[in-house]
């Protein structure tokens, strides 16, 4: 039985930073293949609207976006397939990715699977998923025309998608643990020039209620003083974080506490061969403009790799 | 914008077309709004022909057709739900993999 050729480069993940990796493999030639679990796009395609890509200065919608990141990949000859990889053997020169439908083998791979939203961990969370729970306004506001609801996290993504759900809530609640918003200034201006929008300070949610119906009601806790109180809500939106799709890395794969891939500057990882890119990195600013740099950078550097001695050596 | 093997329903073609079906029914209830749910499309559409004449793959636009969202509790988009007998057998909510849908349809076409 013969094995076929490794491709050069496999790219997992189909996000800005997999999509930009796969434009600068392909330009550069190399045999390239990008594998997206779910659908091109990543977290991107829950949310509605990018204003800080530069080059849009009316900005421009997610689905705008994908759709021009992909035509470039594809007009340079990137290959994509729909499979989850559920493991990769990094233990010889090729590495192997395996999928459902058979392994993939690859000279250097790019990790790029980004991030799923963090969950709260409290009693009616999974429960109520998909009713009355949710971690995407864009998906499911529209489901709560004129009723009551809370967005729970204090950052950009928490506060510009409460401000997103003012557009069909009667009223939207922030609940944040904190007493300032960590959000960027301009998105707090707008989130506080908004009637719709209260912000209460220093709770957190301990449970969530619900019926039949889906949800009724949180539980809300004072973080300083531990009063208990109650609101009324029939939807809870949760932006509290991000966790790094890397269930799937062999431990040779150095990682933060959090989780997230650990690279130099180079988007090399602890393993020769190996790169990250976008979301799943530790680094400071989690964003599409930072995400198509580090996919470039370790489209550019994989290639190195292929072509170094030592690798054929 | 789907594939010739999915039929589009209505509130008004929901009885007929999914609970009086005779084979199980995969319905996908989305919107153009969504985008997960166009991420998905593509993996529906291959699921569809895989499955041809085993399952009968419906997508529900839940913006034209409220109240059957509205009837199944719906509050989240891309939601799954495979019918069988007139009864719910099986519910996905949110994007996931193929696999993760191929595995929840093998349940009900076996």
């Amino acid at each position: 039985m013969t094995t076929p050729e490794p491709y050069d480069m496999v790219i997992v993940g189909g996000g800005p930073a997999g999509l930009t990796a796969a434009l600068y493999a392909c330009r550069a030639r190399y045999k390239t293949l990008l594998v997206e679990r779910i659908g091109l796009g990543g977290q991107l395609l829950t949310y509605e609207k990018v204003d800080n890509y530069p080059g849009f200065p009316e900005g421009i919608t997610t689905f705008e976006l994908t759709e021009l990141f992909k035509a470039q990949a594809v007009r340079f000859g990137m290959e994509h397939r729909s499979a989850e990889v559920t493991s990769m053997d990094v233990s010889g020169p090729v590495k192997v990715l395996h999928t459902a439908d058979g392994p993939i083998r690859a000279k250097a791979v790019v990790i790029a699977t980004g991030c799923a939203p963090r969950k709260l961990q409290v009693k009616g969370e999974a429960e109520f998923t998909g009713r009355g729970v949710s971690y995407c306004a864009v998906c499911d506001g529209p489901f709560y025309r004129n009723e009551s609801v809370a967005v729970v996290g204090g950052g950009d993504t928490a506060v510009e998608e409460a401000v997103y759900l003012t557009k069909f809530a009667s009223q939207v609640h922030i609940i944040h643990r904190r007493d300032a918003l960590r959000a960027v200034k301009v998105i707090q201006e707008e989130a506080f020039a908004n009637p719709k929008i209260t912000v209460h300070w220093n709770r957190v949610v301990t449970e969530i209620h619900g019926g039949p119906q889906g949800v009724t009601d949180l539980a809300l806790q004072d973080t300083l003083t531990g009063d208990v109180s109650r609101l009324e809500v029939s939807g809870v939106f949760i932006f509290v974080g991000l966790i790094p799709n890397t269930h799937w890395l062999p431990e040779a794969v150095r990682r933060d506490p959090l989780g997230f891939v650990i690279t130099d500057d180079d988007m090399a990882t602890s393993v020769p061969g190996v790169f990250a890119a976008g979301d799943v990195r530790a680094k400071t600013l989690r964003q599409i403009v930072t995400a198509v740099g580090d996919g470039a950078t370790a489209a550019f550097n994989a290639g190195r790799y292929i072509e170094s001695p030592a690798h054929h050596g | 914008m789907a594939g010739k093997n999915i039929i589009e329903i209505s509130d008004n073609s929901f009885e007929q077309e999914v609970l009086q079906s005779s084979i199980p029914v995969l319905v996908d209830f989305w919107a153009p709004w969504c985008g997960p749910c166009r991420a998905i499309a593509p993996v529906i559409d291959e699921l569809s022909v895989e499955y041809a004449g085993k399952l009968k793959v419906a997508k529900c636009n839940v913006d034209e057709n409220p109240n059957t969202p509205a009837r199944f509790g719906i509050r989240a988009i891309p939601t799954l739900i495979i019918f069988k007998n007139g009864n719910v057998t099986e519910q996905i909510t949110g994007a996931v993999a193929k696999s993760q849908i191929a595995a929840a349809v093998d349940k009900v076409v076996a």
